[in-house]
């Protein structure tokens, strides 16, 4: 399954805004660092994602650079 | 896949020199999106401030120039006069906009100038230290009012939008915040209404965005964007306060 939400890595400044707002609880900030010294945030249950968009809309930083959602397959 | 939100190509690949989760990015990414959207991009010009968004023509992607401290509206209003084809906004805190520039702010205002105005209200000078403005509320601590604003002695948090409203020269003036996600939906939605004003000749137009200063607030983001909601937006309240005939 394609991911419902791209992250920058090298953007994100860990400030955690996005994992707070998150309705799904289902972003988290990850253990490797960007090359500014922050630990980048990740979605680490794509299924659970409800392409709300809260975190892109939250994000100062333009790291949650896109939303998309699953297109249901026509029958 | 189907893309819903999408950071607007009018927002540079510059990652910007904020504090992290200061919402100065957020008013840009906000004005990036409305400019692309509304294909304003290439004819716009952004007049920036002195403060922490005096970088701000590396992170939106138009022509710029760069105001000395609480001048832009009067440089905006030059720059309109003699290119009436761009579209020229200010962007400005509320140390440039509500004390050092006030008197070019008002009289922009009174006349009705064709500039558009995005005045971002953290409550201080962040870029400075975090010592107290006009809009600082009563009982804030900041550098220079280490026990609290005293009404008697700071006198009270300046409320720009209400006084402008007063006017007859603005044609829109809102207030939103950008504590939630509905509210930057709406504070988007205000902007764009204030931007509309502009290209359709209407006049003068102001959105103050309350926002927060993390660093200086001493607080973790999320705790920054707590007290906006708990303690900034029942003295600052958002809403449309001036909203001329003709203005959609
Ligand atoms: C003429 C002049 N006076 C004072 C300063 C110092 N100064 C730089 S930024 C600033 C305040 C900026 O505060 P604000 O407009 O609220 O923006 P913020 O940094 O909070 O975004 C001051 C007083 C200056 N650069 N020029
Ligand atoms: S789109 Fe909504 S559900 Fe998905 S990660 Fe972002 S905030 Fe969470
Ligand atoms: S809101 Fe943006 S900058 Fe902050 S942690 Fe999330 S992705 Fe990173
Ligand atoms: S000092 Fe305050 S306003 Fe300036 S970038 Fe940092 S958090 Fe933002």
């Amino acid at each position: 399954m394609e991911t419902r939400v791209i992250i920058n890595d090298e953007r994100c400044k860990s400030c955690n805004l996005c994992v707070e707002i998150c309705p799904e609880k289902v972003l988290r900030i990850s253990d490797r660092l960007n090359p500014k010294g922050y630990r980048p945030v990740e979605l680490f249950d794509n299924e659970a994602c409800i392409s709300c968009g809260f975190c892109y809309l939250i994000c100062p930083d333009a790291a949650i650079v896109e939303i998309r959602r699953p297109v249901k397959a026509k029958v | 896949m189907k893309t819903l939100y999408k950071v607007p190509g009018a927002i540079t690949d510059t990652p910007t020199t904020y504090c992290p989760g200061c919402p100065h990015g957020v008013a840009h990414r906000i004005i990036g999106e409305l400019l692309d959207e509304m294909q304003l991009t290439k004819k716009t010009v952004i007049v920036w401030p002195v403060g922490c968004s005096v970088f701000g023509y590396y992170f939106i992607d138009t022509d710029a120039v760069e105001a000395a401290h609480g001048r832009a509206c009067a440089m905006a209003t030059g720059i309109k006069r003699t290119h009436p084809e761009s579209f020229v906004i200010t962007y400005q805190g509320d140390g440039d906009l509500a004390s050092i520039g006030i008197a070019e702010t008002i009289h922009a205002a009174a006349r009705g100038e064709r500039i558009c105005v995005i005045y971002v209200n953290n409550g201080n000078y962040g870029m400075t230290g975090g010592q107290m403005a006009p809009t600082t509320l009563l009982g804030q601590v900041t550098t220079t009012s280490p026990y609290g604003r005293e009404a008697h002695a700071n006198g009270f948090p300046l409320k720009v939008p209400e006084m402008l409203a007063a006017i007859d020269g603005p044609a829109y003036i809102a207030r939103g915040s950008l504590d939630n996600a509905k509210h930057i939906i709406q504070a988007k939605k205000f902007i764009r209404k204030a931007f509309k004003v502009q290209v359709n000749n209407l006049g003068f137009s102001l959105v103050e965005l309350i926002s927060s200063c993390p660093t200086n607030w001493k607080m973790t983001p999320e705790e920054s964007l707590e007290r906006i909601r708990k303690q900034v937006l029942p003295v600052f309240p958002i809403g449309e306060l001036k909203v001329d005939e003709g203005v959609a």
